[in-house]
């Protein structure tokens, strides 16, 4: 079965999409997108050090961006404004990346597919590495939900409660540099904050509470997946771009209706 | 008992400074204002007893296992984060249906359970977080200006909510304040800050003290006699009839 590369495909789009779906809720819920976007460009520069040392690409890429992560996190509320800060660092990130990457001589890469993602040449190792790292990451914020939670509401609430909220912001940094390094094989280092961001926001309509809108952000990340790979199998389009529209198609969806009939 | 003590803290953000060398102490069942202008550190000392934030200088000290019921100044619930009552509740320990609705009760708001967070009005939201530092079972109640947003009948509803609140649990109360006069007339206790402590003592003797007259002036007594006399009448009818006075508000 593993031998069908539209299978493997699948998988890896649903491992990521699982992964991303959690993390994906306190990205939005702590306002943290330029966060993802941030870390996830610096992904790129992973790439390069990688080639570079001829080293496995996702170990490059987990750890640019964790450094990157942690840089940006101790960067911030120092005199800059948050979002010009990470503005500066996402687009500076992939600047350096794309450079580096050039800079490459004598290896010939494919930018495209680490911009974009290449989610039909996964193999069965690049199938392993995802579906661990998927399991890492939710497993990881299951364990801190509740803690978690109560940091992304108030960190000075946490604090009175003995949970440290720079310890929580830290578990998220590691999920995200995870996540990131799971999710480039798929969509690529310019998508991975659309697949952070959108499956939240198109399940945030349809939730109460926020662990139904962990579930819905899964399956509906899991649904844009599978389609858009479908999409792109049948139209001939990339497919780490079609899975975005799919999902950007669903938020369109839901926040009409979800505004009519649910509040 | 003494729940918590703080010798020599000086506070700040980053290394500037906020407010220097405090000296503080809060035993159980007393009730302890914070007043002092915008920026004299009021909530800057909250964040350092509750360790949100790490002294300069100095030292706090708390009773081992002191359990903190905190209500922030405000949360902001934009919202992204869809929540219940109920939900918001159990952040982050989980309680029974049972606890949640007696907590809910005491705090003067029984049937908003279900609803969501962002739905309710500034005194139920409020309310609620009261109902959350509640279920904690708290030896210390911390208010950080928790009256934001209400009108003066609903933030001197709200006053009378935690004095009847400490009279049931024994608990102690430091709440920071701008509604200085409901506040001050309800405290046994009060510490006047402005980057340092400028003076402390019961109500009459902060009232009376220049350092107090000197921040907030003498063209505030007018409204501190309406607002001293309110509370007379209040309190009145606390003594004799608490049920009923609970439904004036």
């Amino acid at each position: 079965m593993l031998d069908d590369f539209l299978v493997r495909a699948g998988l890896a789009g649903v491992g990521t999409a699982l992964a991303a779906a959690p993390l994906g809720c306190f990205v939005v819920w702590r306002r943290m997108a330029y966060f993802g976007d941030a870390t996830a460009h610096a992904a790129l520069l992973g790439v390069a050090l990688s080639l570079a040392f001829q080293g496995p690409i996702m170990i490059g890429v987990l750890a640019t961006a964790l450094i990157m992560a942690t840089l940006v996190q101790s960067l911030s509320g120092r005199g800059l404004a948050e979002d010009t800060l990470l503005g500066v660092m996402a687009h500076a990130a992939l600047a350096v990346g794309i450079v580096a990457v050039s800079l490459l001589s004598g290896v010939r890469v494919d930018l495209m597919s680490y911009l974009f993602g290449d989610i039909l040449a996964v193999s069965k190792t690049d199938l392993a590495l995802i579906w661990t790292g998927a399991a890492a990451v939710v497993g990881l914020i299951l364990w801190r939900w509740q803690r978690l939670l109560t940091a992304a509401l108030n960190p000075d609430l946490a604090q009175a409660s003995g949970i440290s909220a720079k310890t929580e912001q830290l578990v998220l940094t590691i999920a995200l540099a995870v996540t990131v390094a799971v999710a480039i094989k798929v969509v690529g280092a310019l998508l991975i904050g659309a697949l952070l961001v959108i499956p939240p926001a198109v399940a945030r309509p349809l939730a109460r509470t926020p662990e139904v809108m962990a579930l819905l952000t899964a399956a509906i990340g899991s649904l844009s997946a599978l389609g858009g790979l479908g999409a792109a199998y049948q139209f001939d389009t990339p497919t780490g771009p079609t899975i975005v529209c799919v999902a950007a198609g669903l938020f369109v969806i839901t926040t009409l209706f979800g505004a009519r009939t649910l509040r | 008992m003494r729940l918590m003590t703080a010798e020599g803290l000086t506070l700040g953000h980053g290394s500037t400074p906020v407010l220097r060398d405090v000296d503080f102490h809060i035993d159980r069942g007393e009730i302890v204002t914070l007043v002092g202008p915008n920026g004299s550190g009021k909530s800057t000392l909250v964040k350092g007893l509750i360790g949100a934030i790490r002294p300069i200088k100095g030292r706090v000290d708390q009773v081992r296992g002191l359990r903190v019921g905190y209500v922030p100044q405000s949360l902001q619930m934009d919202g992204f984060l869809p929540l219940t009552v109920s939900r918001f509740l159990c952040l982050p320990h989980r309680h029974s249906d049972d606890a949640m609705a007696r907590a809910l009760q005491e705090a003067g708001v029984p049937d908003l359970a279900k609803r969501q967070m962002r739905d309710l009005s500034g005194g139920q939201f409020q309310r609620v977080l009261l109902a959350r530092a509640l279920l904690m079972e708290p030896d210390i109640l911390i208010l950080d200006e928790a009256t934001q947003g209400l009108d003066q009948p609903g933030a001197a509803a709200f006053y009378r909510q935690i004095a009847d609140v400490r009279d049931q649990l024994g608990c102690a109360v430091l709440m920071v304040s701008h509604d200085l006069h409901v506040v001050m007339a309800a405290s046994d206790r009060v510490l006047c800050l402005n980057g340092h402590v400028c003076c402390q003592g019961t109500p009459d003797v902060v009232q009376d003290a220049p350092e107090y007259r000197a921040l907030f002036g003498t063209g505030t007594q007018g409204a501190f006699a309406l607002y001293r006399h309110q509370h007379d009448h209040h309190h009145h009818h606390h003594d004799q009839d608490h049920g009923h006075d609970h439904e004036d508000a």
